[in-house]
């Protein structure tokens, strides 16, 4: 078999290290779960401090869960499934070559992201309001709380807030792929950065997945 | 047959050396070998900085009176704890021989992600940056561990500076092992089958793993404690209902880890040292192979050991000293292997094979020692001595810089295409192996006699012992000097090196050039003969 | 092709489930059910969790190792929480242990 009969063409797709598309996106989807991987770890530091705080404060942490929104938290969960939804319909398009469907898709998702946030912001400022941002300017009604309560609104703020920066992060690199899209950039022989966001995108939704019922569900004095 | 093209860079002409030249061609490079040379470049940079510290400390140990006064005493063993663990052991090996060699071990042309390779690079220099201006504004006191409250709520030095230093630094330790992972499980070339791996890579592979998995948690850590040392809402600091343990928890279950990813690249290079200076092919491959990535899992089972005196319960304590005790096994079984594989194999007494004895007798001692630590009875009374010190600079320095000069001087002629003076190169691992055990033998025996680490200041009766250990330490650092200046004289001045000086097998010795050209080989190789296979070429080793 | 393309309706199905699995959630949680609150949550937070993992993310069509990856990431949070958790419900075993 000579070497002329092996296709030359090697798609410009292709980086030059790999022997062919398959082992690139294979080593991509590996390389993006690894990445979740490391991110699952780094939120889990944070559930686990949760975790212990709440179980030893049972009281204090029943007594902060009635200024848990449910409501917009409620709302919100929804938001970021819908977001999940597009996303997945975008990648979809995206392997189907339809550019147009992708761009719209992509937008939607950063649109519903927006909301997301949008949201999260009017409960921050809510927080904001009734003095329970933790440091100086903290107060708790219940003052055989008070540290505990400053110490368990800590770790909601910190929780959400992580999460809230990691879709800003999203929202970035959609843009970004919104761009490459209009730009031409994909097509249904290649769409990797689609998929890898899409993969980043889904997996912020997981952690909002456990946020909402641990923050807003458990707990809650009916 | 491969599918593959020969790429049109593939010339014997030039190597990755001299295939571009200018300060561009290495800032923005993507080429692993590139890269791997500037993280030699930083990685021995920080290495002074941290010894450096480490001679400073031990000048003020010469007598009780001290040199320097106990605050500035706690900022410099704190320094030397975090650029030499953080800036110097963690990335050492594998972010300089696995850049360079995995790929040509395993038949690839680069490693999976080579943009992303490049940018650890500079994540780490980032990371130092931040480190060096905690050290120039005045430095930071608590110790490595950053130990809460302390660092959270009463240090009054850089402590979020160095936190972040860290944080930063650790993503380039994430990146590093993701692209290790990815390289080994998706561009093995044919007939490159797990069971025919180097030692080298298996062992690369489970670090990998460890930095992956571990490092996440460290940076949520540094993240929460710089929150609180800016909030002080309280969740480490028991005045507002925090639990300083937590800390510990979050911080050992990075760091037990991590010194996991402080050894096993040493004991990877161990396989090809042993294997190659005894002619021989590794006793028990399986069982090697199998170790590292037990040790690996085991090591994320254990980081309780490091709580036994600070409030954990008594029986999560007990699980983790059994679990402490198992990891040893694997540990012990990779040694008993590198033992039998000499056995009957042709030794030879080149400079490698100087340092791979050097780590098997005192890793062997470092490691034996974390046994006794790992007895809670016995930790009581030892833990926070000078006892733990030596423990723990016998396998990271006795074990992993021996292994790491050693893979140097291997791998050196692969790398420059130059040979390095064999005689300076024996006279200074002899230096360097007197010089390590009389600075930290007597170590044993002060924390064992009681001295507590991280004091600037001693009882008189540990005056001698301690004046040998900093005798002990100006040897080594001599010792450390040496191969600095012949290896960089060598660059440029040594003799040029032929394919393969050591007659080893493996794939970037027997298919790759010397130096290597920018994508490793001249035809895609194909692998068709098991890791190690000396008795299949050589003359018959032993029994002829 | 990296995975078969997905119909549209396998996606709205999805979405539809992880929807009624939200309200059911938020409608458990107003039952006082003590400890098995917690456990009803969490649950269906998993369940939640899998089916975005599955099909969002098209790790049903994936291959082994993939699948391997995924687990190996929540496995290891799980290693974090269960020793460092046992280490808590257990301080209280022997007097003292407990500081809350």
């Amino acid at each position: 078999m000579a070497e002329s009969d092996v296709a030359l063409q090697r798609p410009s797709e292709l980086r030059h290290h790999f022997d062919d598309v398959v082992q690139q996106r294979e080593a991509s989807t590996l390389g993006m779960w690894a990445f979740l991987a490391t991110e699952v770890l780094f939120f889990g530091g944070m559930f686990c401090a949760y975790t212990i705080y709440r179980s030893a404060y049972h009281g204090a942490f029943e007594s902060t869960s009635q200024f848990m929104n449910v409501t917009i938290g409620g709302i919100n969960t929804g938001v970021l499934i819908c977001s999940s939804l597009t996303m997945a319909l975008a990648v979809r398009a995206a392997q189907l070559g339809q550019k147009k469907p992708l761009i719209w898709l992509l937008i939607l998702t950063l649109v519903l992201g927006g909301v997301f946030l949008g949201l999260k912001g009017v409960e921050y400022h809510e927080k904001y309001v009734e003095h329970h941002v933790p440091g100086p300017g903290f107060r708790y009604a219940e003052a055989q709380y008070a540290h505990q309560a400053e110490l368990l609104f800590f770790l909601y703020f910190a929780m959400t807030g992580l999460h809230a920066l990691h879709m800003i992060v999203g929202a970035g690199l959609i843009t970004t792929l919104i761009v490459m899209a209009a730009r031409n950039r994909f097509s249904a022989g290649w769409y990797t950065p689609v998929d890898m966001i899409g993969l980043y995108w889904h997996f912020v939704d997981i952690v909002w997945i456990f946020l909402f019922p641990l923050l807003y569900l458990i707990g809650h004095t009916k | 047959m491969s599918t593959t093209l020969p790429h049109p860079d593939l010339g014997v002409q030039t190597n990755y050396l001299t295939a571009d030249y200018g300060w561009k061609s290495w800032l923005f490079t993507t080429d692993h070998k590139r890269i791997a040379l500037l993280y030699l470049f930083s990685i021995t940079a920080f290495f002074f900085v941290g010894g450096a510290f480490a001679v400073m400390m031990r000048i003020n140990l010469l007598s009780p009176n001290g040199v320097f006064a106990h605050d500035t005493y706690n900022k410099l063993f704190t320094m030397h704890g975090v650029i030499m663990v953080f800036f110097f052991l963690v990335p050492s090996i594998p972010a300089t021989l696995g850049n360079f060699l995995i790929p040509p071990m395993i038949g690839a042309r680069d490693l999976a992600f080579p943009r992303i390779n490049l940018l650890s690079w500079y994540i780490y220099i980032a990371g130092g940056v931040l480190a060096l201006s905690a050290i120039v504004r005045g430095g930071v006191d608590t110790g490595w561990t950053f130990y809460a409250p302390f660092s959270s709520t009463y240090s009054n030095t850089h402590v979020i500076l160095a936190a972040m230093g860290v944080f930063v630094a650790g993503f380039s330790s994430i990146l590093t092992g993701l692209n290790f992972i990815i390289t080994i499980h998706t561009m093995r070339a044919p007939g490159m089958y797990w069971s025919r791996l180097p030692l080298f890579v298996w062992g690369h592979y489970a670090t990998a793993l460890i930095q992956v998995l571990a490092t996440p948690v460290l940076a949520i850590t540094l993240f929460l404690l710089g929150l609180e040392r800016v909030l002080h809402t309280g969740i480490f600091d028991p005045n507002l209902g925090g639990d300083p343990v937590l800390f510990q928890h979050l911080f050992w279950f990075y760091s037990h880890p991590a010194v996991y990813i402080m050894i096993l690249p040493g004991m990877a290079v161990m396989s090809e040292l042993i294997a190659c200076f005894s002619r021989k092919a590794i006793f028990g491959y399986g069982f090697v192979a199998f170790s590292s990535v037990a040790i690996a899992v085991l090591g994320f089972l254990v980081w309780g050991h490091h709580l036994f005196v600070a409030g954990q319960s008594m029986y999560a304590s007990m699980v983790f000293s059994f679990i402490s005790f198992l990891v040893a096994v694997p540990s012990a079984i990779k040694v008993f292997n590198w033992t039998a594989t000499m056995y009957q194999g042709s030794i030879s007494y080149e400079t490698p094979m100087l340092y791979a004895f050097g780590f098997i007798g005192l890793f062997t001692i470092g490691g034996l020692t974390g046994l006794f630590l790992a007895t809670m009875a016995i930790d009581v009374h030892v833990t926070d001595t000078y006892f733990v010190i030596a423990h723990f600079h016998y396998v990271m320095v006795g074990g992993m810089v021996m292994a790491y000069l050693g893979g140097i001087h291997f791998w050196f002629p692969k790398i420059s295409g130059r040979l390095y003076p064999e005689s300076w190169a024996k006279f200074a691992a002899l230096v360097i192996f007197v010089g390590f055990n009389l600075t930290f033998f007597p170590q044993f025996i002060l924390g064992y006699l009681g001295m507590p680490r991280r004091y600037a200041t001693y009882a008189e009766e540990f005056h001698v012992l301690n004046v040998m250990s900093t005798a002990g330490a100006s040897i080594l650092g001599f010792g450390y000097l040496i191969p600095m200046i012949y290896l960089a004289w060598a660059w440029r001045y040594g003799p040029k090196s032929p394919q393969n000086p050591w007659h080893a097998k493996g794939l970037e010795w027997e298919q790759s050039p010397t130096p290597p050209p920018t994508f490793n080989f001249i035809e895609p190789p194909i692998v068709t003969e098991p890791a190690y296979n000396y008795a299949g070429s050589d003359k018959e080793a032993s029994l002829g | 092709m990296s995975h078969p393309v997905v119909p549209i309706k396998v996606y709205v199905a999805v979405f539809l489930a992880l929807i009624t699995l939200t309200v059911t959630t938020v409608g458990v949680s107003k039952l006082e059910l003590g400890e098995f609150n917690f456990v009803a949550a969490m649950t269906i937070a998993v369940v939640k969790a899998m089916l975005v993992v599955l099909f969002f993310m098209h790790v049903k069509q994936a291959s082994t190792m993939t699948k391997l990856f995924v687990v190996a990431g929540f496995f290891w949070m799980a290693i974090l929480f269960v020793f460092t958790l046992s280490d808590y419900f257990s301080r209280g075993w022997l007097p003292g242990g407990k500081w809350w």
